[in-house]
């Protein structure tokens, strides 16, 4: 089930070592993102997912922002 | 699995770090100050300019509980009748500017709206601070 989580809330789980994962495309990644966050392109996430992910790690998906 | 749904805007709205090429560039986080004057609508005008300047300043942010901004108070505001209240003297709804902006883009929005300064807001219109042309130059 996913979870809507703020800013705070993600602070939270880097601390606690969440998997932080960047869904947008390559370029605006490489300009800018969050701390230690991972790429994997909306378009790559199927085939990309089980070798990028731990799922034993929690994990925090972002986009540009909500729109 | 968590969805932050404000996304990246909303992280670096907040003027929080970030990692990538662009983390590289000065900006306004960067510059901006943290320490300027704040006030309410209802304050009197003599009480903020007192203590604007006894903090070394010439600006005030006048700013809602939640410290939305609400106006500024640049040195001819702060001179006015000090009975005024800052609501009636204060310039409403100043353009403001996020966290994340490069110094490079606001130099020449600065220079070429005549700017001495503006609030820095998050994405939500709350302060973070000030930035003034004297800090950043101007463009290169």
């Amino acid at each position: 089930m996913v979870q809507e989580v703020d800013r705070e809330g993600v602070r939270r789980l880097m601390q606690q070592g969440a998997q932080i994962i960047d869904v947008l495309p390559a370029q605006e990644y490489g300009e800018d993102h969050l701390p230690g966050a991972v790429n994997l392109p909306i378009r790559k996430i199927e085939t990309e997912a089980r070798r990028v992910l731990d799922p034993g790690r929690p994990i925090v998906v972002y986009c540009a922002d909500s729109a | 699995m968590y969805d932050y749904k404000a996304g990246k805007q909303d992280w670096m709205g907040a003027g929080l770090p970030t990692e990538g090429t662009n983390a590289q560039r000065p900006r306004l986080v960067d510059v901006l100050r943290r320490d300027v004057p704040t006030c309410s609508l209802d304050e009197r005008l003599g009480d903020v300019r007192d203590r604007a300047v006894a903090a070394g300043w010439d600006a005030c942010v006048v700013v809602s509980q939640g410290r939305v901004v609400l106006g500024l108070l640049r040195a001819k505001e702060l001179d006015a009748d000090p009975d005024l209240l800052a609501e009636q003297v204060m310039r409403p709804g100043p353009s403001t500017y996020r966290p994340f902006v490069s110094v490079h883009e606001m130099q020449r929005t600065m220079t070429e709206r005549n700017m001495e300064s503006s609030p820095v807001t998050t994405s939500d219109g709350k302060l973070v601070g000030l930035v003034r042309r004297q800090d950043i130059g101007a463009p290169g």
